[in-house]
């Protein structure tokens, strides 16, 4: 039987670039996936003969790029291609269009408000220094700050440096943007109400709180943080769907010596008198090693593959009140065409880009009041984009592939779990809310496949389908994610790793919380780091 | 009622003078300034600067930011606003003055046009509407951007005046500096104002752009035989820095668009403090600046005379114990000067006029690349200033 110095639990992106670079330093890796196939939510699925789904995440703009560069994830497949901007229908007929060019997007904005377009380049300032300020954290392992390890102390001065580089106004509004709402943030700047619905939805992407809830200003600033080529805040597609990010990762882990095991679903990770052995499979296989990272959230890591009664009481209470609520779906749609949408016209270069279809806060509002109430929102929110106007690899000439990202959907409806009546429902909302703005689209429908937190839940493993691995607020970030003393990526027995989106700094697909993780791995095992430190934005 | 949607297809516009400047642009080099496509030069850079020292020149200013401020408050909102004294900008006059945030961080440099009572128009290289929407909370006053209705351009050099005689405009006359006129102008109104960018005698004409056309036109009939010429970007940036001018985005970062906070400068740090008047009532900054003015600046702009004949370019200053101690900012060949030139910003103390200074140079001759560290002459005012610039009436040529 091989001897494995490291399993992973889970070939998501994350679990994939923690094995990756432990590979790198030449350790034995193995990495376990319950599903036929693996990239967890970085998937490309062909559901639909000739279409490739990114079933899950959908566009790339997080992923840092140390981690492309380290793990040569160019040669090894990924490119990323910027998509060309956004746009939000209007009830009136019209459009906002967040094109890629700054004058004719500031022009645009002025459509709506003068004032706003001039407000636009304060904004999109104050944003950057924000992000300036998290992007220097990501690649990085959050102080302990009760800690008094030299390492601890050494982390926490360089947070307050970074911070302190902010200069004195900018600390004020640090503080401030990782607690308000976006839409309180967004009036600090904007006037007009189709011009803050157009920025809003970023602040409550994955999230189950509203536009006017606390602490959705940080959301939108995790959205905002990417780059592309050095294109701050952009977005672009992984060209053959998202499964090329995890096919890259998994193939320079493979190239490096490590092995990813398919239809391998671990039912606990085995431990003995504190320490890790190994893990056990359902089917009743054990694989011994001294070192297990788990890829899986919070919940399903503490509570699933240990034991509760392993672990002291304060910590399963921690554990079970981690914040994990799911609040999105996502239907994915194979296309015989190209769908008209009349207030952009034929050619109209942001059929390439996002689409959204609210148009003020309150809608926002009501489609959250919704979701409180224990079902989906009827006038929801989408994040909708057509990857194959820009990549030709999803769909077959002249075909088209739809992702649409669907917020507010619950975990549960009315507190039972969701039936394929609800399921229709669901998607004829959807639709409906599409056809408003593209009459044509539901005839040129082919394949649809409706995904609830139910299935995101079921089939990817991630608890009520939260995307983030756990939400985004203040209270579960940096030395708080997921939980205070286990912000380091150490879990609670000796040789267990947290390597998911629940740790720091989040979801999103990053592969930062994976390399952080490794990072944790091989220090602790006094080897030489494999994993990059962050590039300096000076 | 919204503009109409179909704008994108227009990303980059043109001035009410394109179809002129596009037939005087035998060389087709453009660039964007803003929303607008502008020339880089039009037949030759080293030609088109020479008309403008020697005869005249003339630069579309079309795409520069134009806000009208009026209404009872105007004239407070704009002391509140700027760091000079604006009531001493009398009705007639024009203005050079730079406004701050609250840090006393300079955001831009521009002009106050003193259009009649209570009415003025600020012209700036920024977009300021925001930061003007905000500073006039408690003003009565009505703030709106005309850039795109105000068609303008400068006419630069020694025989401008001559031009504008020939044109029929005798108020030239008695124009001072810093003064305008407005007269009749083929059923419209020109607007005459003794301003520009170049450090020279010189004017820039205001005008409705239904008549830009025609003003183009007339100023060419006109100059026919006292050399005018159209000229590019690169020429004025030429003039420009000979002047000793500042310019936002090149010289200073504005402080409204800073990331970095730590980048700005404010405008005793730019050797503006001229244009600061601590005695006016209060405006944005001022806490700020009289601090720093107890406390000492950080920064200080110098003009220096580079010794050789390299021009500085990026050049990195040192002291003469080899410390970096600042950057250049612009630079340049001049002409004029028979110098190497720059504008640079410095650390405090350094830049007092007994200072020596080096600027490292990189430069390359057919390929192949050198360094030399040139000793620098810090000097006060312009490099360039001719006499003409302020004689009223002003020369024919």
């Amino acid at each position: 039987m091989t001897r494995y110095d490291v399993i992973v639990v889970g070939a998501g992106h994350n679990g994939l670039t923690s094995a990756a670079f432990l590979a790198k330093s030449g350790l034995k890796v193995l990495v376990l996936e319950r599903n036929p196939y693996f990239g967890g939510a970085t998937v490309s699925r062909e559901l639909h003969t000739g279409w490739m789904y990114s079933n899950c995440s959908y566009v790339c703009g997080l992923l840092r790029p140390e981690i492309y560069r380290s793990l040569d994830l160019g040669r090894h497949g990924l490119q990323i291609v910027p998509y060309g901007g956004g746009v939000g229908f209007t009830r009136d007929g019209d459009v906002l269009g967040g094109y890629v060019d700054k004058e004719v997007k500031r022009r645009e904005i002025a459509r709506y408000s003068t004032k706003d377009s001039d407000a636009y380049l304060r904004y999109g300032r104050d944003v950057m220094r924000q992000c300036r300020l998290v992007r220097s954290l990501l690649m990085r392992t959050p102080p302990d700050p009760s800690s008094l390890k030299p390492r601890d102390l050494k982390e926490m001065l360089y947070i307050a440096g970074e911070f302190g580089k902010l200069g004195e106004s900018s600390i004020y509004d640090t503080l401030r943007f990782y607690t308000m709402s976006i839409a309180d943030y967004l009036g600090e700047y904007f006037e007009n109400d189709t011009v803050k619905a157009n920025f809003a939805g970023s602040g409550i992407i994955g999230t189950a709180l509203g536009v006017y809830s606390p602490g959705t200003a940080y959301v939108l600033l995790h959205h905002y943080m990417g780059d592309v080529d050095g294109q701050m805040g952009a977005w672009g597609f992984a060209r053959g769907g998202m499964g090329a990010v995890s096919q890259a990762i998994a193939h320079s882990l493979q190239s490096m010596g490590g092995e990813i095991r398919v239809n391998a679903s671990v039912a606990q990770i085995m431990t003995h008198h504190g320490k890790v052995k190994g893990v056990a499979l359902d089917n009743g296989d054990e694989i011994e090693a001294p070192i297990v990272l788990s890829a899986l959230d919070p919940k399903r890591t503490f509570l699933g593959l240990l034991s509760e009664q392993s672990l002291d009481a304060a910590l399963v209470k921690r554990a079970r009140h981690f914040k994990i609520r799911g609040s999105s779906g996502k239907i994915n749609i194979a296309l015989d065409g190209l769908p008209s949408f009349p207030a952009l016209g034929p050619n109209h270069p942001l059929l390439a880009g996002d689409m959204h279809f609210l148009d003020s806060l309150e809608r926002f509002e009501r489609a959250y009041d919704d979701f409180k109430r224990g079902t989906w929102s009827k006038d929801p929110y989408l994040d909708l984009l057509m990857p194959s106007v820009t990549d030709p690899t999803m769909a077959p000439p002249g075909k088209h592939f739809m992702s649409v990202f669907v917020q507010y959907v619950p975990a549960l409806i009315d507190g039972r779990a969701w039936t394929e009546a609800d399921r229709d429902a669901f998607k004829k909302t959807v639709f409906a809310q599409i056809s408003r703005y593209s009459p044509d689209f539901e005839k040129l429908v082919l394949h649809a496949e409706v995904r609830t937190p139910q299935e995101l839940e079921s089939e990817v493993g991630l608890t009520e389908g939260n995307i983030f691995q756990g939400e985004l607020t203040f209270d579960q970030l940096l030395f708080n994610r997921p939980f205070p003393g286990f912000a380091q990526y150490r879990g609670p027995a000796k040789g267990l790793y947290l390597c998911g989106s629940g740790s720091h700094p989040g979801g999103g697909v990053m592969a930062a919380p994976g390399a952080n993780a490794a990072r944790e791995v091989l220090l602790d095992l006094r080897r030489p780091t494999t994993v990059p430190g962050s590039w300096s934005d000076d | 009622m919204r503009a109409p949607r179909e704008h994108y297809l227009e990303v980059v516009k043109t001035t009410p003078f394109h179809r002129r400047t596009q037939a005087a642009n035998h060389l087709n080099l453009w660039h964007r300034w803003r929303d607008y496509t502008v020339a880089d030069a039009y037949f030759d850079v080293a030609l088109e600067y020479t008309a403008l020292r020697n005869a005249c020149a003339v630069f579309d200013i079309s795409p520069m930011t134009k806000h009208r401020i009026s209404g009872p408050d105007a004239l407070a909102f704009l002391n509140r606003l700027v760091t000079r004294d604006v009531s001493r900008i009398r009705e007639g006059r024009v203005g050079y003055c730079v406004w701050c945030d609250d840090r006393g961080q300079v955001i831009d440099d521009g002009t106050i046009f003193h259009l009649g009572h209570n009415d003025y128009r600020l012209c700036s290289q920024e977009r300021q509407l925001d930061w003007l929407l905000r500073s006039a909370l408690g003003f009565d006053v009505s703030i709106r951007e005309e850039t795109a209705e105000v068609a303008a351009l400068a006419l630069q050099g020694p025989t401008s005046a001559a031009v504008l005689r020939a044109l029929g405009v005798s108020a030239v006359e008695s124009q001072t500096p810093f003064s305008l006129r407005v007269v009749p102008f083929e059923g419209s109104s020109l607007m005459v104002s003794r301003t520009g960018f170049t450090g020279d005698l010189g004017y820039e004409l205001w005008i409705p752009p239904t008549h830009a056309e025609r003003l183009w036109d007339a100023l060419f009939e006109a100059g026919m035989h006292v050399g005018i010429k159209p000229m590019g970007t690169h020429a004025l940036e030429m003039a420009r820095i000979e002047a000793g001018f500042i310019q936002a985005g090149v010289d200073f970062l504005p402080a409204d668009r800073a990331i970095r906070t730590d980048r700005t400068r404010s405008p005793l740090e730019l050797d503006l403090g001229w244009l600061v008047d601590f005695n006016k009532d209060h405006f944005t900054g001022r806490a700020a600046l009289l601090a720093e003015r107890a406390q000492g600046s950080r920064y200080r702009l110098v003009r220096l005379d580079v010794e050789g004949n390299k021009p500085a370019k990026d050049a990195y200053i040192y002291d003469d114990r080899r410390r970096v101690i600042g950057a250049v900012t612009s630079s340049m060949w001049s002409p004029m000067c028979k110098a190497s030139i720059a504008l640079a910003s410095v650390q405090m103390p350094w830049g007092d006029p007994q200072d020596t200074l080096w600027a490292e140079i990189y430069y390359q001759k057919e390929l192949k690349w050198s360094r030399s560290n040139m000793r620098c002459q810090v000097m006060s005012g312009a490099f360039y200033e001719p006499a003409r610039r302020k004689i009223t009436p002003p020369p024919n040529v």
